[in-house]
Parts: C-alpha cells; structure tokens; sequence
C-alpha cells in the first residue's frame, strides 16, 4: 500500500506507536522517521551538489514553518559528522514588514524579539531589516550585476579550509565580534520613512497590488543586504505548495514570462546573486509535520491577507482554489509542480549582458511588452486607448504635479527635464520602464511619487537615456 | 451518563488568531450519552471557542481544506477523520499550513 513514496516500500510496520505518516496509505513504524530525516537531508544535500565554490548562502527566513524549517535543515547539515556535509557560510535574514500590514510597533518589537533569540540559537550572523529601509536603497538595486569569476576568490579547497578552520575556533569572543558586526539590528527606522511606506501602501488601491508591491520591495532589500555583505546565494523557503498558488496566481497577474524563473530552482536574474528555492520538492503538510516532529521553532507573523476572505486578492484567490482542490484531489499540486518542471524561458544567448534598459524596472525580469501587431499585448493596448478616449481629461491630471502639464507635448521636455527638480515620473512614463504585470500594480497606484526614491531616480535615468537614444536615431 | 471528556486542543500555524491568540486550551466536553466524536468536538468548537470568522477554520461540518488535523501526533486521517471517538486525555493539535514560510 506504500505506492506514492518508492523510498518506504519494504520497511515493516510492527511498532505500537502510530507515528504521524506524509503518505496516506500506510502506518509509518518509528523506523519511518528515521527514513524521513535521510530522505529530506538527501534531496537537501542533492539540490547543493551543484554548487561546488564554498560561496556565502544567505537564509531568507519569514519566520514560518517551512523557512524555520530550512534553517533547522541547513544547521542539521552543517553540523553532520556524515561525508557529505553542506560547506557554505550561512546568513539569516529576516524582513520585519510590519510598517506594511499595519501591525503596531510593539507587535513587531515582540516578533522580533522572539525571532532574535531563534536566530542567535543557531550561531549565524542574522540580519532584521525593516521594510521601512527600502528608502534608502541606492539605485543599483534596480541594475542586475554580473555573476563575478573573480581569479582572485579563494579556491575551493582553500575556502573549506578557512571555514573549517573557522567553526573549530568559534569561542564566546568570536561570538560576540561576530554578532558586533551586524551592520542592521533591531530592526531601526525613521519616523519618515515610516511615514513613507504607510504612504506608498495606502497609495495602492487593490490588496492584489499591495501584495505584488511587498512581494518586490521585500526583494530589492534582500538582494542589496546580500550584495552589500558578500552573499552570492540566497534561499527562500517556498515549499511545493506555495510554489503551485504562485505559479497560478502569477499567470493571473500577467508574469506568465518570468513564470520559470518565479517558481524555478534557482532565480538568475539578478546576475551576481542567485536565488534558490531548496524547500521546493516539500509540501506544505510535509513540513508542517517536520516542524511538528522535529519541535522546529517558528514564529507565527500576520501578514497583509491574513484574516481576509478568500476573494480579497488574486493571490488569496489562487491559494483557496488550489487548497480546496487540493483536499479532494491530492495530486493537485504535485501535478503544478511537475508542470513548473517543465517550464523554461527561451532566451536568447546574449541576454544576461543585455543593458539594463530591457528588464522591467522593478521586477527585473526581462520585458515582455514588445508591441507586435498581431500579440495580446497588443489588442490590450487598442482597447485601454479605445476606452481611454473619453476620459482624457481625467488622465491629464497626474497626481499632485500641476508642472506635469507643460510637458503633455513631450517632444524635448522628459521627466526633469524643463520642469523642477522634483518632477516626478506619471503613469505614463513608468508605463513604458515595466513589464506587463508591474504596469498593472502600478496602475493601480493612485500617487507614483509615493515610490521609494531609488526607483524613481531609477526610472528617470531611464527615461533620459531612452530619449537620447531615440534623439540620435533621428538624427 | 459518560463521564465528561477532558482534552487539550492546540492551535498553530496562524490559526491561534481565531482563539485570542492562546496556543494551548484544555477543555472539559460535558459528560453525554454517546462517545464524543471529532465532529462533535469542532461543533462544540465552533460554539465555544471560536471568537470570530468561523469560516476560516471550519468549512461546513469539517476543517477548512488546509488545517492539519493531528490526534495524539498522528494524522488523523489515520484515525478516521471525523469518525473518531475522542478518549479522555487526547492531544488533539490544529495547524494551519496557509500562512507562513
């Protein structure tokens, strides 16, 4: 009866205590679990066969069950006396978004807290950024970088090396310098900024943007934390199941071309940090189990759709549909799964030196809003400017900026160009920086001067190039 | 008359927000005729425990798809789902996979 795991046929049932199975059909023995721990360790170890160079991971940590569980998973595998011991330096890095769900300062101060005290548990540096600093990310963000075969990087050998050497020395004072290094504790913030962000979330008109928009934010500060320290890798913890509804909801929003690298293995767009998804093969119920099991510290942290009804956001659309599909038809997600598998970008050869201008502005993948004739994009855009036609007037009233007006004609005058120093990009000049699903957040943004500065400047510095470039094609 | 049925429940995952956010409850079911069994037990729930939004912990006679359900640290689709009868003692555990990782 053990037909959906090859790994437990063979193993006899002859324990008295029923101890809790991840497959449905038989009784796990007390041996079960024993198989459990080698086989979530082997498929652990297996993902990070490929990676070779003893590089730096950082852990994202949301203070769930399954990314506690990856934690929990990486310190089991660094720590093993077995050959194939994990060799990498781990980070931990958690995003206090709190400023973003509305949660009070002395919520977030009580999670992070306790979040802390897992953290140091486990001996790793470990970094509590709040969302609010995402106002004060500098502009290279938004630039993918380029992956670095740095002669000069210490060889692998030499590296397990040093990092063998450097967990067989780690005293009390090592500890203590280690931890004196955080560049970010405690999760700090201005009152401005978190004036800003409350703004910049209030300005988002629909819970579906509001979602999309953390979901951006959270990784722009992740990936400036791993590039401002040194960290080349990053892992999420999104387990199977998450990846099915994120999958679905993103062909919902219009990510459909970035959907390989959304819910792959491994993430290269950003070029000189990857990011990884080790967590992928295990459902949700799986590691809620493990977590059980293995009495896996967690913290449980509301987030923008909790307690909302099922049909708040696309995303908390998807997540009900595929769970209640899920209950009576069990091999819903593994199905999406195997189809994400399968799911690879063409790309064409020279697209990671490509310049910066191709990619969207915020998500950073690459655009996908060429304007053929004969595409869906296409016949979206004819129907926005057909429904568009009576409502001009409205459209030329861009938020806050009465100087905007001056520049309807466009021709000589970009954003910053005739007007203050403090113009601000409108609707439609971030329109042509993004891909097809940022444009729908971001139409759905009733103030885009509310965008943290790095994007805005970003996006003028776009602009500026994308006019010159089109001043000399005239020429 | 049997004997009143004491268990203790617990919630994690997120679903602790629909109980005040207390994670472990032990609760005395009164004493009835008939064995109590787990769908009693989330309609005794449902009546008095549950603060708010039943919807989000209950669907109909059964959890919301997405609650795990563990009697005594097993899956209770082992055990029988909604047809098992409680014992006095059981450690009967909720945790909702929605939120969280």
């Amino acid at each position: 009866m053990c037909e959906v795991e090859g790994d437990y046929n063979g193993l006899e049932c002859n324990q008295k205590i029923p101890v809790p199975t991840l497959n449905r059909k038989c009784m796990k023995c007390k041996e079960g679990a024993a198989v459990l721990i080698i086989r979530v360790n082997d498929a652990f170890c297996r993902s990070f066969s490929i990676y070779t160079d003893c590089s730096s991971v950082l852990l994202a940590v949301s203070g769930g069950a399954a990314s506690c569980s990856m934690l929990s998973q990486v310190q089991e595998g660094l720590s093993r006396e077995a050959p194939k011991k994990l060799r990498f330096m781990p980070g931990i890095i958690y995003i206090d978004d709190g400023g973003a769900c509305g949660r009070s300062a002395e919520e977030r101060q009580r999670s992070n807290a306790l979040l802390k005290s897992i953290f140091t548990e486990t001996g790793f540096p470990y970094f509590i950024v709040s969302l609010e600093q995402v106002f004060s990310l500098p502009t290279s963000v938004l630039v993918p970088g380029t992956s670095d075969p740095d002669p000069s990087n210490l060889s692998y050998k030499q590296a397990v090396d040093q990092y063998v050497k450097e967990k067989q020395t780690l005293t009390e004072e090592n500890v203590a310098s280690a931890v004196a290094q955080l560049s970010i504790g405690d999760s700090v913030y201005s009152h401005k900024h978190k004036l800003a962000l409350e703004r910049l979330f209030s300005s988002l008109k629909t819970l579906t943007a509001k979602e999309d928009m953390l979901q951006t934010l959270r990784q722009h500060l992740i990936l400036h934390i791993a590039r401002e320290n040194g960290y080349s890798k990053v892992m999420m913890g999104d387990s199977c199941s998450r990846l099915a509804v994120r999958l679905l909801s993103n062909i919902a929003l219009g990510r459909g071309a970035a959907l390989a690298s959304d819910t792959g293995f491994s993430d290269p767009r950003y070029g000189d940090v990857v990011i990884v998804r080790p967590m992928r093969d295990y459902s949700s119920k799986e590691i809620a189990f493990y977590s059980r099991m293995f009495n896996v510290p967690s913290v449980f942290i509301s987030g923008l759709d909790t307690k909302t009804h099922d049909k708040a956001s696309i995303q908390r659309l998807t997540e009900s549909f595929v769970t209640n599909l899920q209950s009576d038809f069990p091999s819903t997600v593994s199905t999406i799964y195997r189809t994400s598998e399968k799911l690879h970008t063409v790309m064409p050869p020279q697209s990671q030196s490509a310049e910066p201008a191709s990619k969207c502005l915020l998500c950073l993948c690459t655009l996908d809003t060429k304007e053929d004739k004969a595409s869906a994009f296409h016949a979206t855009l004819v129907s926005e400017q057909l429904s568009q036609i009576k409502l001009q007037d409205l459209s030329l009233d861009a938020p806050g900026q009465s100087a905007e007006q001056c520049c309807t004609e466009g021709q000589g005058c970009g954003p910053g160009g005739c007007c203050s120093s403090n113009k601000l990009s409108s609707h439609q000049d971030l329109k042509t920086l993004l891909c097809y699903s940022c444009r729908l957040t971001i139409k759905d943004m009733v103030a885009t001067n509310s965008l943290p500065p790095y994007i805005i400047t970003e996006a003028e510095k776009r602009q500026k190039r994308w006019e010159m470039l089109l001043h000399n094609l005239n020429k | 008359m049997a004997a009143p049925l004491g268990l203790h429940l617990e919630f994690g995952g997120g679903a602790e927000l629909l109980f005040d956010g207390v994670k472990n409850h032990h609760v005395t079911l009164p004493g009835q005729s008939d064995p109590w069994d787990m769908k009693q037990l989330l309609a005794w729930i449902r009546g008095n425990m549950l603060k708010e939004r039943p919807e989000l912990f209950m669907q109909g006679d059964t959890v919301r798809p997405g609650i795990l359900v563990l009697i005594n640290d097993a899956d209770w689709e082992l055990m029988g789902e909604l047809e098992y009868q409680l014992q006095d003692q059981d450690n009967v555990v909720f945790i909702s996979t929605l939120h969280g990782g």
